[in-house]
């Protein structure tokens, strides 16, 4: 009975405002767009920091990276050096065992030693870039298996001649699935294909990693062994030779609460050993946290604007209620004299005002919704709809009938039935 | 002011008082003016009578069909309906009185614009909280004893004032009401559509209905066998079945 009420009423309600189409749809414009802007920059937002948050996240957020960096000296007093000079820079094999040594918290360190090489395959090239290291690398970057497995400690040990390819490597070499447990010929080496990697595309972050589609994976072992530690690189006719041991170390840390502990102490630790400053150090966790606060930001100031704007949008259909009370005055005044009582009254343009905002709002989804995908098509940028965007909206807009309708369902309620009745 | 027992006087039909007013005052207080519009009225209506209430503009009749609607409240004095003091009552409860023993009709009709015929006729059955097939029956039947059975889809802008009148006072017998109250029914119609309009009112009287009817015309207060004539708030004279009884104070 109640029940079958209350739906009498809405349909009532949305009797009433079909009576003034055009009226009803411009009040609801207010939640419309107020709720369409919500969901869509919401979705933006989402859209543009959900990549940066993946990769950082990829890269671990108990991890510290350490990169060598050639100095800037250096660089610049390049060629006024003899063409055989070697000029030594970055991250040693020393470096990894002070810090595993130094630090109690720090579970692991894997570390990379890259030499760019080409490689064969059949008939197939492709220049590659080899990453010297070891099993613990794997686990540390969560790269994704696609075939065969990846390196051993038993690999690095033996000094095994193995390479794991990533995907793309492959393809470009045209070594299928079958390519693990082919020969892979780089430069003048022989190494037995024993696993493919997902490739890791996406540049973009701030955080380099060795992960550029055309690594290949080989005992770090075995890389210093065969190319050693200096590598002749050739610019504008002359070489430079330079000698790097290590050009990254990822240092795992037990637990995330000591992440930034480490990374100070590390820091100051290179600072000692690294006078030239030819080292960077990169925490994924200080960046995830700061993408994330940068992301919070942007949320409050999207969501002032979208609140701003149903806050208008609220104004208006409690302006444009205020007025359909003054006009049905006589209206109010005869359900009152028929024996309504106020609290029906106040049910009554409530509901009418939760019907206008609530329709306001569903439409507002849809074009909330429309728009990041128009976005995504057009621009070709990533969005994100969440579903606790919707249900904020649909939330909000509710609230927004419910509070704004209030005070005109109120006014409606406490006319003088004789004055409403009178009314011209 | 005394009361005089003579203003209960009432033909011997054993009917019950359906109103008794005692000593009802209304008081509008204008800044430092006060308006007497109801200075000290008594008076006692019986089951199944009808009544006109007559006196020039400014006399009180709307205030005293105001009160007697259960929309207002006396400034002093009594009014019982139905034998239950109804003066001191709530919004509330004054409301639940109005949709239980009272209908209401008007000189402009005051149909719901956007509602039809039978849902304006539904109206009362709706705050009643009756189930809407029941009321859609009731409807139906009370649109064809007011002979526009044939509109019950209709809107009323779609009918004439004759015909939305008509409708009204459908809707104010929806309820079964106690009293029917009527503020000049005829005062926005032509003679003609009057005459059907109190015809109507006549033979619901027959059937049994207290009828209480504000007029400014005495043709159509000759349609009440009862008028109460008002003057400055009070009660001048009261003619029933054709006795006279005048200065009842
Ligand atoms: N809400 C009010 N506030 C102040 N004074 C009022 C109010 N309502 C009525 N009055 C006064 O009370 C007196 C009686 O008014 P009422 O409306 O009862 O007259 P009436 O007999 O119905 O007149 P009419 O025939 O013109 O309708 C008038 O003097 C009027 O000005
Ligand atoms: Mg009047």
């Amino acid at each position: 009975m109640k029940k079958s009420r209350i739906w009498r009423s809405v349909l009532l309600g949305i009797n009433t405002l079909m009576l003034h189409k055009l009226r009803s749809m411009l009040t609801m414009l207010g939640v419309v767009f107020g709720v369409a802007s919500v969901i869509a920059m919401l979705a933006v937002g989402e859209g543009a920091s959900k990549d940066a948050l993946e990769q950082i996240r990829k890269l671990g957020s108990n991890n510290i990276i350490l990169s060598s960096q050639k100095p800037v000296e250096e660089e610049s007093g390049g060629s006024m050096r003899s063409p055989f000079s070697v000029s030594m820079y970055g991250l040693t094999y020393d470096d990894e065992t002070r810090a595993m040594e130094t630090f109690s918290r720090i579970r692991t360190t894997a570390p990379a030693k890259i030499v760019r090489k080409e490689g064969r395959l059949g008939t197939r090239t492709l220049d590659l870039r080899l990453v010297g290291t070891t099993a613990d690398w794997f686990r540390l970057v969560k790269r994704e298996m696609i075939a065969g497995r990846t390196l051993l400690p038993s690999d690095v040990d033996q000094k095994a001649a193995v390479v794991v390819l990533t995907e793309y490597g492959a393809r470009r070499l045209l070594a299928t699935r079958q390519a693990v447990g082919q020969s892979l010929r780089l430069g003048g080496e022989y190494f037995q294909v024993i696993g493919i990697v997902r490739s890791e595309g996406g540049e973009g972050s701030s955080v380099q990693t060795p992960d550029q589609q055309v690594d290949a994976y080989l005992p770090i072992t075995v890389a210093r062994e065969r190319y050693g530690d200096v590598v002749s690189i050739r610019t504008s006719g002359s070489f430079i030779r330079e000698r790097v041991e290590l050009h990254q170390l990822i240092v795992e840390v037990e637990n995330t609460d000591h992440v930034e502990t480490v990374a100070a102490g590390l820091e100051q630790m290179l600072k000692t050993f690294h006078p030239k400053g030819d080292y960077r150090i990169s925490v994924p966790l200080a960046l995830l946290k700061q993408a994330e606060a940068t992301k919070r930001t942007f949320n409050i100031v999207l969501g002032s604007i979208a609140g701003i704007s149903l806050l208008v949008g609220g104004i208006g259909i409690m302006n444009i209620m205020l007025a359909s009370v003054t006009e049905r005055t006589r209206e109010i005044g005869v359900r009152r004299a028929i024996g309504a009582k106020k609290r029906q009254i106040i049910t009554q343009f409530l509901i009418e005002t939760m019907v206008l905002s609530t329709l306001g709002g569903m439409i507002g989804i849809a074009i909330g919704v429309a728009i990041p995908a128009l976005i995504t098509y057009f621009a070709d940028m990533a969005t994100v709809v969440t579903s606790y965007s919707l249900l904020l909206s649909v939330g909000i807009s509710m609230s927004v009938g419910l509070i704004f309708g209030l005070y005109p369902a109120k006014r409606a309620a406490d006319l003088d039935p004789i004055i409403a009745l009178r009314h011209e | 002011m005394s009361k005089t027992d003579g203003a209960f006087v009432q033909a011997e039909t054993g009917l019950h008082e359906v109103v008794r007013l005692e000593d009802v005052t209304k008081v509008y207080v204008m800044g430092t003016n006060e308006v007497h519009a109801l200075a000290g009225v008594n008076l006692a209506i019986h089951q199944g009578s009808f009544w006109a209430i007559m006196g020039s503009s400014g006399s009180g009749k709307s205030t005293m069909l105001n009160l007697l609607g259960c929309l207002d409240r006396p400034t002093s004095g009594r009014y019982y309906l139905e034998g239950h003091d109804v003066s001191r009552l709530s919004d509330d409860e004054l409301s639940e009185f109005r949709l239980k023993h009272l209908g209401f009709i008007f000189q402009s009709f005051n149909l719901i614009a956007q509602l039809t015929v039978r849902e304006n006729i539904e109206l009362p059955l709706f705050y009643l909280g009756w189930d809407p097939e029941d009321s859609k029956q009731r409807a139906a039947e009370l649109a064809e004893m007011v002979g526009l059975g044939e509109r019950l889809n209709h809107r009323p802008s779609e009918l004439s004032g004759g015909q939305q009148q008509r409708v009204a006072i459908a809707r104010a017998l929806a309820n079964d009401p106690s009293i029917l109250l009527a503020d000049e029914p005829t005062g926005n119609l032509d003679s003609v559509t009057s005459e059907q309009i109190m015809d109507l009112l006549g033979q619901l009287h027959d059937q049994g209905k207290t009828i209480i009817m504000v007029t400014h015309e005495p043709d159509i207060a000759t349609y009440a066998p009862n008028c109460v004539h008002m003057r400055d708030g009070l009660i001048d004279r009261i003619t029933e079945n054709g006795r006279t009884l005048e200065g009842v104070r």
